[in-house]
């Protein structure tokens, strides 16, 4: 059920729990369908000991896919004009994730009606991993 | 990194349905064709950062182990390579896309690179950051522009502090 622009305001504001207790699997199965094999998100033994991290941590378009699905779950995914993120913070194995999306604006541009909606995604500690913004086609 | 002009990036539903099961989307959009029909969408189509799949695509993409090359990944040894540096080139700083229209199964998409701005910063974390810009074109069999992701990379001086 996507919205319409007659049932929301400037400010409103959504929330959806986009993961918890993310597993390595779900790196496994992110590398595999989007072809980025890079052994910083699926290789622990690389990660830790050549790379120096603490170990694996999500591929930045996992964690942007996740977050697409606040805007996807409200407005079809097939109204997506524009999604932009920055990556802010990395993502761990076990982290929990909520997205939210707050509409900024709602606007008529060539004959559509278009919204904007700011987008922030954090962890289980209040850390921003993901902010963002997309525009989206909407029924009036 | 190698970016061929003109990749070929034939979408077919099963692709989909994999890359929207790995972000956790199991929306009918994405897999169900009957009930993708009873919605806006009007069919299955693509998750928006599914362009970036187009990796598969792309025969020398350096972050996919190949035959007879060696491999910066772990087996005897936590990685396959010696002596080169301990980052894989760099972390992703932002992503933007921008749809003309949804990518649907039986889009072959002719894909090119470009490269965009690049800069520099000092950062406390990872000391001097060094970023770089990159737009790639989706175009349909028509030749018009589907989607254009922009992409900003960024290579670090050292691994990020985790504090």
């Amino acid at each position: 059920m996507t919205l319409k622009a007659s049932e929301i305001s400037v400010g409103d504001t959504f929330e959806e729990v986009l993961v918890e207790d993310l597993k390595r699997t779900q790196l496994v199965m992110y590398a595999g369908a989007s072809g980025d094999y890079n052994p910083l998100h699926t290789d622990d033994l690389y990660s830790r000991e050549a790379a120096g991290y603490p170990g694996v941590f999500a591929h930045g378009m996992l964690t942007m896919g996740m977050t697409g699905r606040v805007v996807t779950n409200l407005f079809g995914p097939a109204n997506i004009k524009k999604f932009g993120v920055r990556f802010t913070n990395q993502v761990w194995p076990g982290d929990d994730l909520s997205g939210r999306a707050e509409v900024e604006a709602i606007r008529e541009e060539d004959g559509e009606t278009l919204v904007d909606v700011k987008l922030t995604t954090t962890n289980q500690n209040g850390d921003v991993v993901v902010t963002g913004a997309a525009t989206v086609r909407i029924d009036p | 990194m190698t970016d061929p002009k003109g990749i070929k990036f034939p979408v077919e539903a099963t692709h989909i349905m994999m890359f929207a099961r790995a972000i956790g989307d199991y929306s009918p959009e994405f897999h169900d064709p009957e009930q993708a029909r009873q919605t806006d969408a009007g069919g299955i189509v693509a998750p928006p950062t599914f362009p970036q799949s187009v990796a598969q695509f792309n025969p020398d993409y350096f972050l996919r182990p190949k035959p007879g090359q060696t491999w910066f990944g772990s087996g005897r040894e936590a990685s396959g390579e010696k002596g080169k540096p301990a980052s894989s080139g760099g972390l992703h700083a932002e992503q933007h896309f921008e749809f003309k229209r949804p990518i649907r199964p039986g889009d072959v998409l002719s894909v090119s690179v470009k490269d965009g701005a690049s800069w520099e910063k000092e950062s406390k974390r990872a000391g001097k950051l060094m970023f770089s810009e990159r737009i790639t074109e989706y175009r349909d069999e028509n030749g018009e522009i589907v989607c254009i992701a922009r992409s900003v990379g960024v290579k670090t001086e050292r691994p990020v502090d985790q504090d």
